[in-house]
């Protein structure tokens, strides 16, 4: 978390008639900092941004930029410029006239406007496009436009509501990843909404998942991938295997019985991701949690058996295996379940195999769902 | 080849039915003399045509002043309109639809009743016979059409557009200014033209609260058809179909067939 918060959203409510949305969310995010609010759809992330941007008022709560309440604010005057998933150009006007809005709007002259609005189109590579109408331009041209739009007026806050969200695949790429470096350069904080986990990792400094109005999980992209702080994050984040084991706690480590689909083992509690997630002592129900990318398949006769250290081990049969390409991808029944498993080598159909799930890719959590959140 | 034949029949009897009045007016406008049992004029001529024109014909003062009074309302009926369509198109109101359906109260009743009054109501002003009365009659007449218009137009505004000149600083008088107003603008246009057209074909209200003293094209074309001149009748007629037709064409340009889905929601 930075030191110094920038914007500060302080335990704020937002309700839609008598329906919450928003639970008193608390973040801060610091000057240059670019974060994603990620979560599926109707989590709140979007409204979160929109009362960021001052569209909706919170029923309680505060929200801050610096010294600057702005709870109140209206949305012109809060320094902020959005980028709308529907890019909201105004198709009555030119490009130059959509960019230079906000620059006549401050009372600019002509000639200072021409200049910024020539070097933005530069900049985002729509040189020769300003007096095209924007209803002439294709998705990935529209969505600079908008950016460009926002980033003419030197915002302070930079809002992103899913911007990429209408571009085919191949340019989301490369728009990832111009945004990202424009936001460094300049220095701008960025608050940046979506719902694709890929976009959020590579594009944020920091994530935020948001589940029903509260925040599940804040940190930086490699903490929330490894070592999400619930089930709920874990599954998100695509960890969405999960297998079900009675295991003996104590201080050092998870000791986990056979049981009718998984041979028993010992895992090292500093080896396991989420061990501070787990009660003590006693016996307990655990739910594991894993990627299909981190199991590995070994064939059942080669299967260490007694008690592993390093990983868990699942038996199983291979139900189908196809070529998606670079490694096999094995459907593997697992006592009621199927899961998807990856592998180097192929396994035929019918064969009996272990899957090995090696500890530091497994996330563990009580069965009951009860955790201790954690912040980032 | 029967189907074919029940084909022709239907379209010819349709082009008769649309086109046959219209076809009969033109003919009567250019005719000199034409009597039973002759089925086509006698004489063609456009010794009418100068009559309606000459100073006494009366029709270039009926024409002016038709045409005064539909500036008159739509003006008018804009300045109520703007603000009325926009409110009900962006604000939660209370009773929406039942303000949208007041806007339609002057049609739901027989117009003569309703005309008779105002014009018992406006003599009490001394509104009767000068334009500003007539004016205001138009306007209660096409307001429902100006309102229920001008809320689709503004309805068919993306509130993101909106948003977006709020977010960079355009405070809401600007943005409804160098946005909402603009984008609005097509749907207006047709607003106006329908309330233009509304007024140059009035004839019921402007009959009761402003004959004898204005008299617009339709009072000329009345009188000269009660007094069985058909050539005169005619010719007012035409006048008064060039704007519809010219109408036509603007409207297909300005009305999209969003904001038309929009109409009285």
């Amino acid at each position: 978390m930075p030191s110094e918060a920038f914007l500060d959203i302080d335990r704020v409510a937002v309700r839609y008639g008598s329906t919450p949305v928003l639970h008193d969310l608390s973040l801060a995010v610091g000057r240059g900092e670019l974060v994603a609010l990620l979560g599926s759809s109707g989590c709140g992330k979007t409204t979160l941004l929109r009362t960021i941007a001052g569209f909706l008022s919170p029923t309680s709560g505060r929200l801050r930029i610096g010294e600057r309440d702005i709870t109140r604010l209206a949305p012109d005057r809060r320094d902020m410029a959005m980028v709308f998933q529907s890019y909201a150009l105004w198709p009555h006007m030119s490009v130059a006239q959509n960019i230079g809005y906000g620059l006549k709007l401050r009372r600019l002259d002509r000639a200072a406007i021409r200049a910024k609005v020539e070097d933005l189109l530069a900049m985002l590579g729509l040189a020769g496009l300003g007096e095209r109408n924007v209803t002439a331009l294709s998705g990935g041209q529209r969505q600079r436009v908008a950016l460009g739009r926002a980033l003419a007026v030197d915002p302070e806050i930079l809002l992103l509501d899913e911007p990429l969200s209408n571009l085919d695949a191949r340019i989301r790429q490369t728009v990832r990843h111009e945004i990202r470096a424009l936001q460094r350069r300049l220095g701008i904080t960025a608050i940046h909404v979506t719902h694709d986990r890929e976009e959020a990792m590579v594009m944020a400094d920091r994530i935020v998942i948001l589940d029903a109005g509260r925040i599940a999980q804040a940190g930086p992209p490699e903490r929330i991938y490894n070592q999400p702080a619930s089930p709920f994050v874990a599954d998100f984040m695509g960890a969405d295997n999960s297998v079900t084991l009675e295991a003996d706690l104590d201080g050092a480590s998870v000791v986990i019985a056979a049981g009718a689909d998984h041979a028993a083992a010992r895992l090292a509690r500093d080896l396991l991701p989420t061990a501070n997630t787990l009660p003590g002592q006693g016996t307990f129900s655990l739910r594991a949690f894993f990627r299909g990318e981190a199991a590995a398949l070994v064939a059942a006769d080669e299967a260490v058996t007694g008690d592993e250290t390093e990983a868990l081990l699942l038996t199983g049969r291979v139900l189908a295996v196809s070529y998606p390409g670079g490694v096999w991808r094995h459907e593997v029944a697992i006592g009621e379940r199927h899961f998807l498993v990856d592998d180097a080598t192929c396994h035929a159909p019918g064969d009996a195999v272990a899957v090995r799930l090696p500890a530091r890719h497994l996330f563990l959590f009580p069965a009951d769902g009860t955790t201790k959140p954690r912040g980032g | 080849m029967g189907r074919w034949l029940v084909r022709g029949l239907c379209l010819g009897l349709l082009a008769f039915v649309v086109f046959g009045p219209l076809a009969n007016m033109v003919l009567w406008a250019f005719t000199e003399r034409w009597y039973f049992p002759h089925a086509l004029p006698i004489e063609y001529g456009f010794s009418f045509w100068g009559r309606v024109f000459a100073p006494r014909g009366g029709a270039i003062e009926s024409l002016v002043n038709s045409a005064v009074i539909a500036v008159g309302t739509v003006a008018m009926s804009l300045a109520l309109a703007v603000p009325a369509g926009y409110a009900l198109a962006r604000l939660r109101l209370p009773f929406r639809s039942l303000i949208l359906l007041a806007f339609l109260l002057p049609q739901a009743f027989p117009n003569l009743p309703v005309y008779i009054n105002i014009a018992r109501i406006f003599y009490g002003f001394g509104l009767n016979g000068t334009y500003l009365g007539v004016v205001l009659v138009h306007t209660s007449h096409g307001l429902v059409y100006a309102v229920w218009i001008a809320t689709a137009a503004f309805a068919s505004v993306e509130h993101e557009l909106e948003e977006a000149a709020r977010n960079i600083g355009a405070g809401a008088m600007h943005t409804f200014w160098t946005i909402t107003l603009p984008l609005a603008a097509p749907g207006l246009m047709a607003s106006a033209i329908f309330v233009f057209l509304e007024s140059l074909d009035e004839f019921t209200g402007t009959y009761f609260v402003g004959a004898p003293d204005v008299q617009t094209l339709p009072l000329l074309l009345y009188s000269a058809s009660a007094g069985g001149n058909y050539q005169i009748a005619s010719i007012t007629a035409l006048i008064l179909l060039v704007p519809s037709i010219a109408f036509m064409l603007v409207v297909e340009r300005f009305l999209r067939a969003d904001v038309l889905a929009k109409v009285g929601r």
